[in-house]
């Protein structure tokens, strides 16, 4: 999950990273109030969307009173910035920005260990910096045993080039960093800029975090952070009945077992669909191992929710559940389904106990399912659905 | 000859009386995996029954430990079906054990739970093979499985075969059945995972039981692209690859935690085209792949 900055700062401020006060407002009147509770001085005002280039397009502006800030928060609220529509605003005290630079840490799965990142060239977009100079950019890789303790906040401090001054500075910033990437296991933290006032103190002005989805279960107060908003409803449906879906604009809906077979699937009927009117898959989900009469149902369930969907293509290869067990589950599936279910359903089955499969769904003989010996038989065959209806 | 995993394998899983860890031993014991015990602390000094392959009755000891498993049996292979909290614990037990081979079966590992396991397994002078997390294991057949790929869909045969996806295994062993496998093995979609592409092409390369490598990769990472240079250098024998994940959108995760692609590199395009640079086909489909390598080895 990619937090908001708000609440990356957040995150920063609860492990002892330097941030700036700040508050966010949905209305302008709120942003109004922001900027009075923050003092009435300058603030910035910054869209919150979770997307590059926001200063670029209109995105961050600055205020000197809170008046300001209303009509600031007015121009961005709104505000469309590559597709991402700017629903929250934050308000931020101002800064007296001296220096600006560049820290991350993140996970370096070709190497699987964590990666650092510094440079005293902050504030630009990292990949133009790592590409047109990157002998400006410090990469230190860090222990996922020792983490970044005082001696590797150094090191990454020196091989960036600061100096000796500077260096002790931001040294303590980095391990609190480090403390925000390990105990609310993010895959990435970054701070750009990470800048140095007049006065010489060093504060995160703006932060990006990742954390992993896999550690929810040590972190229940994250739950908090997802945005629900933003997500699809028929993800979230799906969300709620254990479901492993994802939406595509397409038109043939997929249901498979396993996340591989269910990719390649989406693939094969992108294929298929070149010779059918370019119809596309509509959908990601796998219903997993196990494959069981409720599971099925409620994956038709959401499928046939969306309106998008003309077929449907059931690609399951028969493991440890024999596909006998599946070809139950796709009929009682069926059957709980009743009159909702009025989409042609393509299956394929195979792999264990293939032939008793293909015979209780023989037997079974419902009008909307046809039966398919191959994967790529399967796919020709509900895109020519999809594309017919 | 076969790779990692023999018929000789001692194999103990970890978990063995948890829901998973009991269906998947009779599964692996009717496989015809040499299962010698199990571990877990709290029910030390039990047992645990099921039959072997022939139908015969085997009690399964269970030990406190995966070095007390390992020192009454001489267990060299473990197993783990331990749920993802607890699941760092008992592959860092595995690994100061020194155990030679460890399967970690577990879905839904945190990252840098996975990150540290590996970090320990280097610590200790790589004593200890990890495959996985989020991954269906290991099989030779007709001789041992250590894991969850079904045992009956495949025969004994002249192919190695290495993928990131379970289900894809499955499919790819059952087209290419009539060739049969010497050892296939899934080694998970995690972003960090213990045995690579890499590990597996070596080892087949260097089976004499193999005679063509079958490698299956999907988006997210490089894993693929330096399995590429390295199949350019250091290969003889032929590969056929699959790659899964050409209509997967940006910055979306399709299921497996490390199937997200970001960017350009990563992609499957970007990796398909590598592959073909290295001189491995790949096919455009599952069943295509399988045609490409039966056409080879014509």
């Amino acid at each position: 999950m990619d937090l908001f900055e708000y609440q990356a700062r957040d995150l920063f401020e609860k492990h002892g990273v330097p941030v700036l006060k700040a508050q966010v407002a949905t209305t302008p009147e709120e942003a109004k109030k922001a900027a009075e509770a923050l003092g009435g001085g300058t603030v910035v005002v910054k869209s919150q969307v979770k997307m590059g280039g926001r200063g670029k397009a209109g995105g961050v502006k600055v205020a000197k009173n809170p008046d300001e800030a209303e009509a600031r928060a007015k121009d961005i609220l709104g505000l469309d910035i590559k597709g991402h529509v700017t629903e929250k605003v934050m308000i931020a005290e101002g800064a007296d920005i001296a220096e600006e630079y560049y820290f991350s840490v993140l996970l370096d799965r070709s190497n699987r260990t964590y990666l650092a990142m510094c440079s005293k060239e902050g504030g630009m977009e990292i990949e133009q910096l790592a590409v047109e100079r990157p002998e400006a950019l410090a990469k230190i890789p860090v222990s996922a045993i020792d983490g970044i303790n005082d001696a590797k906040a150094a090191e990454i401090a020196e091989a960036a080039g600061f100096d000796a001054d500077t260096a002790a500075k931001i040294a303590p910033v980095l391990t609190s960093l480090w403390t925000v990437f390990e105990s609310e296991d993010a895959t990435l933290v970054e701070v750009n800029p990470l800048v140095k006032t007049g006065a010489g103190d060093i504060i995160a002005l703006d932060g990006k975090v990742s954390l992993d989805d896999n550690a929810d279960f040590r972190h229940k107060e994250h739950e908090e952070l997802r945005d629900i908003s933003a997500e699809n409803p028929l993800e979230l449906k799906a969300k709620k009945l254990d479901l492993n879906y994802v939406k595509l604009d397409g038109e043939v809906g997929i249901i498979g077992n396993g996340a591989g077979l269910v990719m390649s699937t989406l693939d094969v009927v992108a294929y298929a669909g070149e010779k059918h009117s370019n119809v596309k898959p509509a959908n990601f989900l796998d219903i997993g191992g196990g494959a069981s009469a409720e599971v099925m149902a409620n994956g038709l369930d959401v499928i046939l929710g969306d309106d998008q969907v003309k077929s449907v293509f059931v690609n399951v290869f028969g493991g440890i559940t024999a596909c006998d067990a599946v070809a139950d589950g796709i009929v009682k599936a069926l059957e709980i389904l009743g009159s909702q279910a009025t989409k042609p359903l393509v299956v394929r089955l195979d792999g264990n106990n293939v032939e008793e499969g293909r015979a209780i769904l023989q037997k079974a003989a419902h009008p909307l399912v046809t039966l398919t010996d191959t994967m790529d038989g399967g796919a020709d065959k509900a895109a020519e659905l999809a594309a017919a209806k | 000859m076969s790779v990692f995993l023999n018929s000789d394998s001692k194999i103990i899983v970890q978990g063995i009386t948890g829901g998973e860890g009991s269906k998947h031993t009779a599964r692996m014991l009717a496989a015809g995996s040499n299962i010698v015990g199990g571990v877990n602390a709290r029910k030390a000094g039990t047992t645990v029954k099921h039959n072997d392959k022939d139908g015969n009755e085997v009690e399964l000891p269970v030990f406190a430990s995966v070095s007390e498993a390992m020192e009454a049996t001489g267990a060299d292979v473990s197993v783990a079906f331990v749920p993802p909290a607890f699941s760092k614990d008992a592959a860092i037990e595995a690994i100061d054990a020194k155990i030679g081979l460890l399967v970690i079966i577990t879905e839904g590992i945190p990252v840098q739970d996975s990150a540290e396991v590996w970090a320990r397994a280097q610590a200790a002078g790589n004593a200890t093979r990890i495959i996985g997390p989020n991954c269906p294991g290991i099989i030779t057949p007709g001789e041992s499985l250590a894991g969850i790929i079904p045992a009956n869909i495949t025969k004994k045969g002249k192919l190695g075969l290495v993928s990131k996806s379970g289900t894809l295994t499955y499919q790819m062993m059952y087209e290419l059945r009539d060739l049969g496998f010497s050892t296939a093995i899934g080694i998970g979609g995690d972003p960090v995972i213990g045995t690579t592409h890499i590990d597996a092409l070596e080892a087949f390369e260097a089976d004499p039981e193999t005679e063509a490598i079958v490698m299956i990769g999907e988006i997210g990472g490089d894993a693929e692209e330096r399995a590429a240079a390295f199949i350019k250098e250091n290969v003889t024998k032929p590969v056929v690859g699959y790659v899964a994940g050409f209509t997967a959108p940006e910055g979306k995760t399709m299921g497996h935690a490390g199937a997200i692609v970001s960017g350009s590199s990563g992609t499957a395009q970007a990796k398909k085209e590598a592959l073909e640079a290295a001189g491995v086909k790949v096919g455009k489909t599952p069943t295509e792949t399988a045609e490409l390598m039966r056409e080879l080895l014509a």
